[in-house]
């Protein structure tokens, strides 16, 4: 075990927990604030993948730049699903807990519907590109350049969202709404839209996370799941809700998975269930949740 | 108002008859039937039994769990570790009980907790058992699939039909018992059932702890008709998702709607799934979506609605 070695899986679990905190973030805001929680957003992980996959390959656009096109166009989807599926349902529910049961019903619809459309389209295989596979060499160990370009991006992101929810206006809107929804109302934010670009903004991080995946790893059709196992985890390790704690929560995940991986690839998931388990049972309100 | 307790007897004595002359019907099938009919008649037993397990806890606690698959799974492997030590129906039985045990271990840790953890956790619980199982056979046993000794289509058709009936029974008289009311008290309000004198922990961990013992004496009673078996086979997340699909399709608080969702459903994906089995998944997510937006009773909810509109339009005659 040599300092190489060290220096080799902190970089790595660095990298999967910032993959990870874009997961889990997107993933609160779906379920901390607009109630949905979505066991498609390892789907929209997925979309995000295969588009810039298919733009890189087909038309030979650069994946850095078709984050500009894939983005918007998943953060659309996502908008319009919740528009016409999740305020539907939450209109007709007469409880907030019959609309989180309902609500959770239909988005494993829309995991079928997302995974068997991409199966049709692009079809089982596993696949993957090449884009700056190449590496550079620092303290005796070799790092790869996507791997640093995914860091850097994910944090780039991750604190570019942490400065909206604090100074903007829209962000402010976002906070009252995760806090409480009905006074938030009264005080004069418009729920419907809040909840609807919610819903939006957390497809669209998928989609970012999904476009660095596919820079590292390879990707199929069915690999959404996993990713939304993860992105719960993470969300109840952080407190439900609680937008801070899910990135924390994911970067958490994201070292001891890399951990565990360099000793046994087989086991990670098991190590993420014993976290959740022993999550649920001594603190189940999260390391920076409240007290329920 | 005298001939109420008639009518109500009328009823049952009804239901009695339906049933049994269903369950003569089916049991005198196999002898009319080719094989093949008689295995996809096999496959719409197990899905109506694993449906119906589902509903009869996550239909009236409002608990949705996720863990099917899981004790599905349970059997299966159950089955290939003792199919050559014991014989088939007591095989069945210890699959059942050692899903049992696993769904009671389950429901201690996480039943005390509020309904979305509950479906949290069991939304990976049957990955976390792959993943593991998975790793134990690479590691410990050097392989990933496992033989199970093969048993006849035609027995184990007759062994899925006493599961289905003695789940049926069961389902039907525990949604009659004190216990079941114990139960729909806990789904609509958990804190006034405990202050009426339920004990809401054990009502839930039993109901479900029974929910699990039918999915995995039907996991080990069909292990014996795939002969092989690996970790991905037995712990497939469809068998987590089809049953909370087909009891929404049917009418969740309905065994009725439960037994007509699951048979149609079954039905359909045979006929789909060797053609087009991206577009049978498709489909059902279409379906999923289209029911929770436009039917949120299911099919027995349209029945519901046009026996109580012809109920209204008798009154207004008279």
């Amino acid at each position: 075990m040599s300092f190489a070695f060290y220096c080799d899986v902190v970089f790595g679990g660095l990298v999967l927990g910032g993959l990870y905190a874009l997961i889990a973030v997107g993933l609160s805001l779906q379920y901390g604030v607009a109630r949905v929680l979505n066991v498609s957003h390892g789907e929209f992980i997925m979309l995000g993948a295969f588009a810039t996959y298919s733009l890189y390959t087909f038309l030979g656009i650069n994946p850095l730049l078709s984050l500009v096109i894939t983005g918007p166009a998943i953060y659309f989807i996502a908008f319009l699903a919740h528009r016409t599926m999740f305020n539907r349902i939450r209109k007709t529910s007469p409880t907030i807990a019959a609309f989180e049961g309902n609500s959770l019903l239909a988005s494993f619809g829309l995991l079928f519907i997302i995974q068997n459309i991409a199966l049709l389209g692009w079809g089982p295989d596993i696949k993957g590109f090449h884009y700056l596979s190449g590496s550079i060499k620092l303290f005796g160990t070799t790092y790869a350049i996507n791997r640093i370009v995914a860091l850097a991006l994910a944090l780039v992101a991750g604190i570019a969202f942490y400065l909206f929810l604090l100074y903007t206006r829209l962000g402010k809107a976002i906070r009252a709404a995760a806090q409480d929804r009905d006074t938030a109302q009264l005080m004069g934010v418009n729920i419907h839209k809040v909840l609807g670009f919610c819903f939006g903004l957390g497809a669209f991080m998928a989609a970012l996370a999904g476009f660095l995946i596919s820079m590292i790893f390879e990707i199929t059709p069915t690999m959404g799941l996993p990713y939304t196992i993860i992105a719960i985890i993470a969300v109840v390790l952080g407190g439900l809700g609680n937008i801070l704690g899910s990135l924390i929560g994911g970067l958490i995940l994201g070292i001891v998975g890399n951990v565990v991986m360099c000793f046994n690839p087989a086991l990670s998931m098991v190590a993420y269930y014993i976290i959740f388990l022993l999550l649920i049972l001594l603190k189940p309100a999260g390391i920076l949740g409240k007290k329920a | 108002m005298n001939n109420f307790p008639v009518s109500r007897y009328l009823t049952n004595i009804r239901i009695l008859a339906l049933f049994s002359g269903g369950v003569l019907a089916a049991a005198i099938l196999p002898l009319f039937m080719d094989p093949f009919t008689t295995i996809s008649a096999t496959n719409v037993f197990i899905y109506i039994v694993i449906t119906l397990s589902w509903a009869l806890f996550s239909g009236p606690t409002r608990y949705i769990s996720i863990a099917t698959a899981a004790f599905f799974g349970i059997g299966i492997y159950t089955s290939a570790l003792a199919g050559e030590l014991l014989p088939f129906p007591l095989v069945v039985c210890l699959g059942g009980f050692v899903s049992l045990i696993l769904a009671l271990l389950v429901g201690l840790s996480t039943l005390r907790l509020k309904g979305m953890y509950f479906t949290i956790f069991t939304f990976g619980l049957s990955e976390l058992i792959r993943h593991s199982v998975l790793w134990w056979e690479v590691v410990m046993t050097g392989t990933v699939g496992r033989w199970v000794v093969s048993v006849e289509p035609v027995p184990v058709y007759y062994t899925m039909l006493i599961i289905l009936v003695v789940t049926i029974s069961f389902c039907f008289f525990i949604g009659r018992s004190r216990y079941g009311l114990a139960l729909r008290s806990v789904g609509q309000s958990e804190e006034a059932a405990d202050h009426m004198g339920v004990n809401v922990t054990a009502v839930k961990i039993n109901v479900f702890a029974i929910s699990a013992f039918f999915a995995g004496a039907t996991g080990s009673t069909m292990a014996t008709r795939w002969t092989y078996i690996d970790p991905s086979i037995a712990f497939n997340p469809l068998f987590s998702f089809m049953p909370v699909l087909m009891a929404t399709f049917g009418g969740i608080g309905s065994i009725t709607g439960q037994i007509i969702g699951a048979t149609v459903l079954t039905l359909l994906a045979d006929l789909l799934l060797t053609e087009f089995p991206y577009y049978y998944m498709l489909i059902y997510g279409v379906i999923l979506v289209a029911v929770i937006l436009f039917l949120p009773g299911g099919i027995m909810g349209i029945w519901e609605s046009i026996r109580k509109r012809r109920h209204k339009e008798l009154h207004e005659n008279t």
